[in-house]
């Protein structure tokens, strides 16, 4: 089921590309090979080497300023110390939870929940969508930056209208939950969005047919339309888990994510370019992360590409 | 070619002419409070970098009063801001460019023809860019070191390549394979070159997605704030969206000014909210799409 409009909606059905390939000179194949070769070399050597770089250098101890011959292999020494000794990853594993479940059960679903609202005949729909949209073009940086005029301890608004003294991005026992509202304030136009796509793309009929046969509008949506909108669904999934994994920007520029606002992606970088560098440490850290994500990466691989081999 | 997610279609004037319950009332107030709030931390911003930070300062910030323009002056000089967005253009345009023609060429590749690599080098070029950034940095940071890349902007360029080429990839790969191979099939019996069918027919057919796509990488290029972090050291080639933490760091408690600060950076995104949405959503969504 494919959301987008008739021309490009036939990718998915399409037999594949039955080109003759033997038609092709030796010159054609020469340049068909550069044209993959050339990105695919970007794209390995800038992602996927460095990815298995990371990896391999969890299980060593360097300081990462020496030469390479430096390195001492240490095995699994870097995990065990990770939960053992070092007193900021729990917290951060926990935040990073917290972004997960925040963005999962409050922002995600309240993000589908107002395009579902705005997909109907309302008036002044775009105004809505739009509103609602508006911070997805903000970077978090700069969304951390916004929302310190509301948080900041002397002279921010939510103080000044509460009439309190809080230090809202200050206070470690609260900072992550005042980081992630407004974290949450951008991915809820962003999951608007995608579900808006979505929901554009659902025949009529479904809906017609689901009202014949009596079904409320909140069945309706859970038995019907929303079923008929898994490929959504599981970009929707991908996006906000690997969005919660990948959090940084916003912490970053707060307190370069220390005193509670702790995420593995912080902590990835704190030990590479902080004072002390223990890159052996960090990419322990960075492995963990490349392993919770490619477990979603694939998922969404199986989901987008799987299907393909049986048509 | 996408869904235009923010039109107007018919069914908005038949709705028009229905009458107000209770529950549309309803529902009206919950969009409207909703808009509103969306919309307040923005609005507030702007409202603060208009103001003195004298009389704020005085008369609390919520109050009326004490407009004026010195902010931006101030914020623009002090910030360094003219240099800063010099170097967001400097990296994001060259950035997107390539990452345009590289995706557009793989794609053309992996799209119109049926070679056994095509699924490897789709998942390949599609997974990339979702793996967490911050996990590359060691090896890159020390390559880079290496050959005597960092603080220079062909680092922060050539990895924002690397990361959206993926995407852009499988976008254009699957708009490709949507084109009728007729287009091509003529062609390549009249022994015309592989390169003069993608840069004469199959190009200028993704004209939409290139333009859909193209406002989305340069929003997305242009919000970096990571890459840029990570690679650059010198405050005068840091991009904008970087460098507006100096601005912080010499004047912490000036709010006002730093309200004038985040405007400025986000006038380039908002003036793309305003001026290119259609493209914006569409690009957002594409990837989205496919299933």
């Amino acid at each position: 089921m494919s959301t987008q409009a008739p021309s490009a909606s036939r990718s998915a059905t399409d037999p594949p590309p039955n080109k003759k390939l033997e038609l092709l000179t030796g010159r054609d194949r020469a340049v068909l090979a550069i044209m993959v070769i050339i990105p695919a070399l970007f794209v390995v050597g800038l992602v996927w080497l460095p990815a298995l770089i990371s990896v391999l250098l969890s299980f060593t101890r360097w300081n990462g300023i020496g030469p390479v011959s430096d390195i001492d292999f240490v095995g699994v020494q870097n995990y065990v110390d990770l939960v053992t000794i070092y007193p900021s990853f729990f917290p951060a594993v926990q935040n990073n939870l917290l972004w997960l479940v925040v963005f999962f059960f409050i922002a995600t679903p309240l993000g589908m929940f107002m395009a579902v609202l705005l997909d109907r005949e309302i008036r002044g729909s775009v105004f809505y969508q739009s509103a609602l949209y508006l911070p997805v073009v903000l970077s978090l940086a700069l969304i951390g930056f916004i929302w310190q005029l509301i948080y900041s301890n002397d002279q921010g608004l939510l103080n000044a209208v509460l009439g309190t003294q809080i230090d809202w991005f200050g206070d470690a026992d609260i900072n992550i939950y005042a980081v992630l509202v407004a974290a949450s304030w951008r991915h809820v136009g962003y999951i608007m969005l995608l579900y808006l796509a979505g929901l554009k793309g659902i025949d009529p009929a479904l809906r017609e047919a689901a009202a014949m046969d009596g079904a409320g509008e909140a069945r309706t949506f859970f038995s019907v339309i929303f079923p008929a909108m898994r490929p959504i669904n599981v970009v929707v999934l991908v996006i906000t888990v690997i969005e919660a994994l990948r959090a940084f920007d916003i912490v970053w520029v707060i307190n370069k994510g220390r005193n509670g606002l702790e995420l593995l992606s912080s902590l990835t970088v704190s030990n590479v370019i902080g004072e002390a560098s223990r890159v052996g440490f960090g990419s322990a850290i960075a492995t963990i992360m490349l392993l919770f994500s490619l477990v979603f990466i694939v998922i969404y691989m199986i989901s987008i590409y799987g299907e393909r081999e049986n048509r | 070619m996408s869904t235009a997610t923010v039109t107007k279609d018919p069914e908005v004037r038949v709705a028009q002419k229905r009458k107000l319950t209770p529950t549309r009332v309803l529902l009206y107030v919950f969009l409207t409070t909703m808009a509103v709030a969306w919309l307040f931390p923005v609005f507030w911003a702007a409202y603060n970098s208009f103001r003195d930070y004298a009389y704020t300062a005085q008369n609390g910030y919520v109050s009326f009063g004490g407009f004026t323009l010195d902010n931006y002056a101030k914020a623009w000089a002090d910030g360094n801001f003219a240099q800063l967005f010099l170097n967001s253009a400097i990296i994001t345009i060259p950035a997107v460019i390539v990452t345009l023609f590289f995706s557009t060429m793989a794609a053309f590749v992996l799209a119109r023809f049926s070679f056994w690599f095509n699924l490897p080098m789709l998942i390949l070029f599609t997974a990339a860019n979702l793996l967490p950034q911050q996990a590359l940095l060691i090896p890159l940071f020390r390559m880079f070191r290496e050959v005597g890349m960092l603080d220079n902007y062909l680092s922060v360029i050539v990895v924002h390549i690397a990361f959206q080429t993926g995407f852009c990839t499988f976008v254009l790969s699957n708009f490709m394979k949507a084109l009728p191979q007729s287009l091509t099939e003529a062609a390549l019996v009249d022994g015309a070159s592989v390169w003069r069918q993608y840069w004469q027919i199959i190009l200028p057919l993704c004209r939409a997605p290139l333009a859909a796509l193209g406002v989305l990488q340069v929003t997305w290029i242009y919000n970096d704030f990571f890459w840029a972090v990570a690679f650059l050291t010198s405050g005068d080639k840091f991009p904008i969206t970087s460098g507006l933490q100096n601005l912080r760091g010499q004047f912490f408690t000036d709010y006002n000014l730093l309200s004038a600060g985040s405007i400025m950076v986000a006038i380039p995104t908002i003036v793309i909210f305003f001026v290119l949405q259609k493209q914006f959503v569409s690009g957002l969504t594409l990837g989205a799409d496919k299933g």
